[in-house]
């Protein structure tokens, strides 16, 4: 696979294209090539683990929207088997921000939803950069409370810069699109399990976000506005945004120990995208083990917990 | 400068700006038609401009203070402070910027809530205090509105909120994008209850409190000219590369587009209000 090295990866990048090179004289060279090659390998190995074992959460978020970063749909036919996309809110259009469906989990019926970036530039237009707009959500929504009906779990995978800021979608309600989901994943009587496995980008994250498990995966973000947005408002100034990274603690492990997400899907060596069956895999492990936990709860009870959950978010003193 | 202004021998030149300021305290002037206003004359409008109706922004206490009944008022929450548990520090730190906000505007934080009676009615209304860094929406103002909502769940008594919040509080990151799930889940009980409850937009309300507790009133309603929305609208004309139209998300386009179902004039508020909750309630 050709890798695109991030900034912090060019000792990484160097070394793998001394390797490639190497493979090249391959033949009409007198020492043994295969050797050297397995040494730098081993080297390369080496470096990416001290390389990715101390990242600074601004290069955290680098590899959250890597290029190669596995999309939704990469988990879709990886995670789950059977996919079924269901299309539309039933009232004004089909967001394709938002891919939603019937899929199985290994042998088990589940609703799945998930933002969508599109790869190349017609694809990344198509999909709105993973932009919803307030149909998308409402798709989900609608989607959301048909698994209900079903008893299906619902697994939402969430990659998202945000909310679209466009006209179209104020016209339409933006607002009250996220509000009213937020409103109706409350109550909804079926476990719900919420993976960022991207960029959690503010409310856009959190409209398909609030559920009975949170996880992450490793290298992937979530905050309540981009380090960029944030650097620009408070320093003013977007060069700012590592510090901006920094002070909005965007990582897994910070939320983790903020007691602001569950679990912490590790990724492979070097990210997601190095390994995406693996990764795929990992994913699958995690859903069922969490699944099965929840479904040990009744489902009064499951609700009970979720919302003592959304009330203990955030810490006060109180005289 | 002007090649005028360059000309001019400096100790002629006056700064200008200057000339034209009114004196605090006795004189205020409109920000709509610049009309300079007799002070008291517009408190006893309500903050409102006699000439243009322009409703200025007031703060959370006043009000409060226009909308309840004089009588038997309980504040709710007022306990609760801020703390900086991420230590956050951008060009300033976290706890500075609270200390001024809190010296500024008297308060704690950026919500208000009182329990009291509108015309006679039992009620539990909560205010925005914008001054106070935006009205941004950290953990104190979601857990003041929490309690909001459950006395008025207690009490099986409607809930009014006035919205007037830039969104979410960046200075307490995650925690208060959760802010926004909290209240709308609170909100769902109360729907599940039949409890009213009414959201008042004011100017202006934006990002997470635009996205959570302030669209999901059983009525929503928002003052004239209001400026509503997700997404600023420096951001929308950043994203789209075009001129935004004329009006765009003010209360009178956010009426046409049906995302409230009316607009108040402030001066009308507790008549109307009283009216709609005395209907909900099924009161004579």
């Amino acid at each position: 696979m050709n890798l695109n090295f991030l900034d912090f990866e060019q000792p990484i990048a160097e070394l793998e294209a001394k390797i490639d090179e190497l493979r090249y004289v391959g033949d009409d060279a007198e020492i043994n090539i295969e050797e050297e090659i397995t040494r730098l390998q081993a080297k390369s190995k080496a470096l990416t683990e001290a390389i990715f074992s101390n990242l600074t959460p601004w290069q955290v978020a680098q590899v959250a929207r890597h290029p190669q970063r596995p999309y939704t749909l990469d988990y879709l036919v990886r995670t789950f088997t059977d996919f079924q996309e269901l299309h539309g809110d039933r009232s004004f259009a089909d967001d394709p921000a938002i891919l939603a469906g019937l899929a199985r989990l290994d042998d088990r019926p589940v609703m799945v939803i998930g933002h969508q970036k599109g790869r190349d530039t017609r694809e990344k237009l198509h999909r709105n950069f993973g932009m919803p707009r307030p149909e998308g959500y409402r798709k989900a929504l609608r989607l959301m409370k048909m698994a209900e009906r079903f008893k299906l779990p619902i697994l939402t995978l969430i990659d998202t810069p945000g909310a679209y800021p466009g006209i179209d979608a104020e016209e339409r309600g933006q607002s009250e699109a996220i509000a009213r989901n937020l409103f109706e994943m409350a109550g909804l009587r079926t476990p719900i399990i919420c993976t960022v496995v991207g960029e959690g980008g503010s409310g856009g994250a959190l409209a398909i976000g609030l559920g009975d498990r949170t996880l992450m995966l490793q290298y992937s973000t979530y905050s309540v506005i981009s380090p960029e947005g944030c650097a620009s408002i408070l320093w003013k100034s977007a060069e700012k945004a590592a510090d901006a990274a920094e002070a909005l603690g965007i990582t897994s492990n910070r939320l983790k120990e903020l007691g602001l997400i569950d679990v912490i899907v590790s990724e492979p060596l070097g990210g997601a995208h190095r390994d995406v069956d693996l990764m795929a895999d990992r994913i699958r492990l995690t859903l069922k083990e969490e699944l099965a936990a929840l479904d040990e709860i009744p489902v009064d009870e499951l609700l009970e917990k979720r919302y003592e959950r959304f009330m203990s978010y955030g810490k006060f003193s109180e005289k | 400068m002007s090649w005028f202004e360059k000309l001019m021998p400096s100790r002629i030149r006056t700064v200008p700006g200057n000339k034209r300021q009114v004196p605090e305290g006795v004189w205020s002037k409109c920000d709509g038609c610049s009309a300079v206003l007799y002070r008291s004359e517009l408190e006893r409008n309500q903050d409102v401009c006699p000439k243009c109706s322009h409703h200025m922004r007031i703060g959370a206490r006043r009000r409060l203070d226009i909308f309840l009944d004089p009588e038997s008022r309980e504040e709710i929450g007022e306990g609760l402070e801020p703390i900086d548990t991420l230590k956050f520090r951008d060009s300033k730190k976290y706890r500075d910027r609270l200390a001024q906000a809190q010296k500024v505007t008297g308060e704690k934080d950026a919500l208000v809530v009182m329990r009291g009676k509108l015309l006679g009615i039992p009620i539990v209304a909560a205010a925005f205090e914008f001054r106070f860094m935006g009205g941004s929406m950290g953990a104190v103002v979601g857990e003041r509105f929490v309690r909001a909502a459950d006395t008025a769940l207690e009490h099986r008594i409607p809930l009014i909120c006035f919205a007037a919040s830039g969104g979410a509080r960046m200075q307490e990151a995650l925690f208060s994008l959760m802010q926004m799930g909290k209240t709308s889940a609170v909100l769902a009980r109360l729907s599940a209850e039949g409890i009213p409850y009414i959201s008042v937009l004011t100017d202006p309300t934006m990002g997470g409190v635009s996205a959570s507790l302030s669209m999901l009133g059983d009525i929503n309603i928002a003052e004239p000219r209001a400026l509503i929305g997700f997404a600023g609208p420096r951001v929308i004309e950043q994203t789209v590369r075009e001129k935004l139209p004329d009006g765009f998300q003010r209360s009178e386009f956010l009426l046409e587009h049906g995302a409230i179902d009316m607009i108040i004039d402030r001066r009308e508020q507790r008549e109307e209000i009283g009216n709609l909750l005395s209907m909900l309630t099924h009161r004579s």
